[in-house]
């Protein structure tokens, strides 16, 4: 008995310990940000690799996604003979949910992983303490680049998901279903309003890009330097991305939506 | 690796399409481009029943948007709802006596509130109130009418 209580101590212990490791570590990469911002180059560099690279897979699941819904939505609404409703479905849908939860759920598998593998495999085969030797300061030459790089693409990243999935919706829903072109976006403009949702939505995926590249470069800098550890943090954060990014859409819908 | 010149313009292209895509979104996606709620007088309207109507439901006159729905309360004393519209400034030619109705769009659709222009020739301005007022119709109420009538007429 005494032995479980003990363990469920040491684990709290080490899920506390990591959490503060992970502030200490956010102090230290923004301390680190002005320095990025004088060398740009590194910037560019990094938003190459985390946010251009995203882009197709982005531009294609929102194209997709927006169709989808356009289909379903339109299902859905013939039987009230509401499809002109299609494009507010659509739109407010993406716009507020769809577009800032799934492009950081893309964002995470995709740039999120592949930030954590680079970093836990420069610190596995000593990259970082190498450039620790030579007294360059590891963050702000690795990690706060990245962060920012992920910080300030992930709204744009969602942007445009949430962009392109309108136009996947108003192709079906126009171009193949027969709704009316002037009243789907006439209904969409009576009742999208650009800072309650349009606005509410580029917040969240701010939050979600802050969340998202915090764990993503943490689990890196903070890997066991083994290739099972590498492994381990890049499945960590996968999941533990995904889950913040859920688990605060709820928190921040209800903020903005909710009238709580 | 890339040629640093080439990264820099793709990132440049992304940042612009990002961009773009927040530009097409408020222009064609959200109300910016149609209809903007700063400016304009707000007039209040007291109603005994208002129905489904909500805060930023449209208030037209003729059909023709001219305002929204600013604020929805409701008075302790008279037992009323009090609806705070908000006019956008290009329409400040309403007579004083005009008169406020809460209709439905459709059958289904969102409750709105229409006004119908009296004939005085004093307009309205900020903080006036619209004096007659005719209450949203309840269906429960309609139908409970008829039946009660349709029993009335059988009766004979």
């Amino acid at each position: 008995m005494v032995d479980l209580i003990r363990q469920l101590g040491r684990w709290g212990l080490r899920v506390f310990a990591r959490l503060g490791r992970g502030h200490i570590f956010l102090a230290h990469i923004l301390a680190g940000i002005p320095s990025v911002l004088v060398r740009f180059g590194l910037l560019v560099q990094q938003m190459f690799s985390v946010g251009v690279l995203s882009l197709l897979i982005i531009v294609v699941s929102g194209l997709f996604v927006g169709m989808v819904l356009g289909l379903q939505g339109y299902n859905t609404l013939v039987d009230f003979g509401a499809e002109e409703s299609l494009g507010v479905v659509v739109a407010l849908s993406l716009v507020r949910e769809l577009g800032p939860v799934v492009a950081s759920l893309l964002f995470a598998g995709r740039a999120g992983s592949a930030l954590t593998a680079e970093i836990g495999l420069m610190k596995s085969t000593e990259q970082l303490s190498g450039m620790e030797m030579m007294a360059v300061d590891p963050i702000k030459r690795v990690i706060a680049p990245r962060f920012l790089a992920g910080f300030i693409s992930l709204p744009l990243l969602a942007t445009i998901f949430t962009a392109v999935g309108v136009m996947g919706g108003f192709f079906v829903g126009v171009g193949l279903l027969g709704v009316d072109d002037g009243a789907f976006w006439s209904q969409i403009q009576a009742k999208v309003d650009f800072y309650e949702d349009i606005m509410n939505g580029v917040i969240k995926s701010i939050v979600f890009g802050f969340v998202v590249t915090w764990i993503a470069v943490f689990e890196g800098y903070d890997a066991v330097p083994t290739s099972e550890g590498v492994s381990r943090a890049t499945t960590r954060t996968v999941v533990h991305s995904s889950l913040a990014v859920l688990g605060l859409d709820f928190v921040l819908t209800a903020l903005m939506f909710g009238n709580i | 690796m890339h040629n640093s010149k080439t990264v820099e313009i793709i990132v440049g292209l992304f940042v612009a399409f990002g961009i773009a895509a927040l530009f097409m979104l408020a222009m064609k996606v959200s109300n910016l481009s149609t209809f903007s709620d700063e400016g304009g007088f707000s007039v209040t309207a007291r109603f005994e029943n208002i129905g489904g109507l909500k805060v930023r439901s449209p208030v037209t006159v003729a059909g023709v948007r001219v305002g929204r729905v600013a604020d929805i309360s409701f008075d302790n004393n008279t037992y009323e709802a009090v609806v705070t519209m908000n006019i956008t400034s290009d329409y400040n030619t309403l007579p004083t006596d005009s008169s406020a109705s809460i209709f439905t769009a459709g059958l289904l659709g969102e409750q709105y509130v229409a006004l119908e222009p009296g004939g005085e020739e004093k307009y309205l301005k900020q903080g006036s109130e619209v004096r007659l007022t005719q209450s949203a119709i309840v269906l429960e109420q309609v139908i409970g009418q008829f039946l009660y009538s349709q029993a009335e007429g059988g009766d004979k």
